[in-house]
């Protein structure tokens, strides 16, 4: 039986998560995206710029997720230079949550914004579906999140430095990816600091390993 | 919780396990005067990868209207601008229309800006315009195109979502062309490369795709110079018959001739002159 691609929707269906630690914050998400059964980019990248140092993780539709990122991309950029100085991670989250909110009913995205700015440092801000918004120290979003609450849970300590987060980061992608058959493909990380953005990729042989039964 | 289910382990290959059945269910049907329900064909494979020098894209040259080929050559490489095309997959005035009204818009806006076009201002238009449409304006692009900042490509769904990519693959064959992709491709191929690569995947959906089929076009875009092969490949040409059907006269006798006259009467005559200036 021949099925017609464009019958599905293309899905996001993932893992993402952010970390805030002193100085900046971790990033990450898998690179899967689906429609339906088939992986129509198996490198995608989940990680998008908002703004110099706001990054946006994206899961659930893809469609969505990339004209709700566009359109806040916009106007971030627009209230940044009618200030005149680097806008708020929390305002970012707020023009999330306001476009979410507004279109609940035709929308679905879960969005993690995460960023740093000068005035409050490293922060990390969950926007899931239907549109609430709120600080957490480290957040999980898409389909593979419910697979590592608890190892998350357990393993978060505050006061991390950034090593500790990439690796704790890393890990726990991996263990999603290894159990969510919606995620999987590479590991992409960026740190967020005053520094500025360094983005890297784990490759698929190169994830950390634990022991499978 | 979900519950935990032993997987059977099925041997790989084709399953002959209906073979049987289905004998003896097309002698019965045969029997009674019916023939075996048909294959139902719907479908395009198109695909497009980046090389060395610019971009090729491919396509298929099938147009399907439910069971039957409406059209067995028809172009699904769009123009979008000289130095950008894109095939069109899904339904084939979807994919038309939106071709030209980006292409329209398109040259309206490099007049405004007096530069060449870019690929990433055609596939900005084109995802805000689908994602517009909620996923109604059923039309699956592959973009392509080499400008001021190097060749692009990039894949476009009917809801909106887009992906850059160095190769991509779209319609009901994609799969079929995606797996020539993913065993042959290596970044920075000559043209000659590319375009074998692109030819063999494309026939990958004719031949393996029930949608797909009739022959391959291709299109080489490179900085300043795009090459619109039309038809690069005809992989399904018609046979020539061998023998001949025609019958001399006098093969079938003439036993008996009967000339009816059939008597009509002219009614009312009128005429309607009609005005062509």
């Amino acid at each position: 039986n021949s099925f017609t691609i464009h019958s599905f929707f293309t899905f996001l269906d993932t893992t993402i998560m952010a970390v805030e630690f002193e100085g900046g914050v971790v990033i990450g998400a898998d690179s899967r995206t689906t429609t339906g059964a088939y992986i129509a980019n198996r490198v995608t990248d989940k990680l998008t710029p908002i703004h110099e140092r706001i990054f946006c993780c994206r899961s659930g539709s893809a469609a969505d997720t990339q004209a709700i990122a566009d359109a806040v991309t916009y106007q971030l950029g627009f209230h940044s230079i009618e200030l005149d100085e680097a806008p708020l991670v929390q305002t970012a989250a707020s023009l999330f949550r306001e476009m979410c909110y507004r279109y609940r009913e035709e929308l679905m995205a879960g969005i993690i914004v995460a960023g740093w700015d000068p005035r409050r440092g490293g922060q990390v801000y969950t926007v899931p579906v239907g549109g609430m918004m709120t600080r957490q120290p480290v957040s999980v979003g898409g389909s593979g999140s419910s697979y590592i609450y608890g190892y998350v849970d357990s393993n978060y300590r505050a006061g991390m430095s950034k090593e500790e987060c990439l690796k704790f980061t890393a890990e726990a992608l991996t263990l999603a990816m290894e159990r969510d058959g919606s995620s999987g493909g590479v590991v992409r990380l960026a740190v967020i600091s005053e520094q500025g953005v360094e983005r890297q990729v784990i490759l698929g042989n190169q994830l950390p390993k634990f022991s499978t039964v | 919780m979900a519950s935990v289910s032993v997987c059977q382990y099925r041997p790989g290959g084709f399953s002959f396990e209906n073979c049987k059945r289905n004998a003896l269910l097309e002698a019965d049907i045969n029997k009674l005067g019916f023939s075996s329900p048909a294959a139902r064909k719907t479908g395009t494979t198109i695909c497009g990868v980046v090389y060395k020098d610019g971009v090729v894209l491919g396509a298929d040259t099938r147009a399907t209207e439910g069971m039957v080929v409406a059209d067995k050559n028809c172009s699904k490489i769009h123009y979008i601008s000289p130095n950008i095309y894109c095939c069109g997959a899904g339904t084939a005035a979807d994919t038309e229309m939106t071709t030209q009204i980006i292409s329209s818009n398109l040259e309206l806006h490099s007049l405004s800006t007096g530069r060449l076009p870019r690929v990433t201002t055609a596939n900005r238009m084109l995802k805000q315009m689908l994602f517009r449409y909620q996923g109604y304006i059923g039309a699956a692009l592959v973009l392509g195109g080499v400008d001021c900042n190097g060749p692009h490509l990039y894949s476009i769904y009917p809801h909106g979502s887009t992906d850059k990519l160095p190769y991509v693959t779209m319609g009901s064959g994609s799969l079929a062309a995606m797996a020539v992709f993913e065993d042959r491709y290596r970044p920075n191929m000559e043209e000659e490369e590319a375009k074998r690569l692109v030819r063999d995947a494309i026939a990958a959906g004719i031949f393996n795709d029930l949608g797909s089929g009739s022959n391959i076009d291709l299109c080489v875009i490179t900085k300043g110079n795009v090459d619109y092969l039309r038809p690069h490949d005809m992989a399904n040409k018609k046979g020539v018959r061998t023998g001949s059907y025609r019958y001399k006269h006098g093969t079938t006798g003439v036993l008996t001739k009967a000339v009816t006259p059939l008597n009509l009467e002219v009614v009312e005559e009128s005429v309607q002159t009609m005005d062509t200036s």
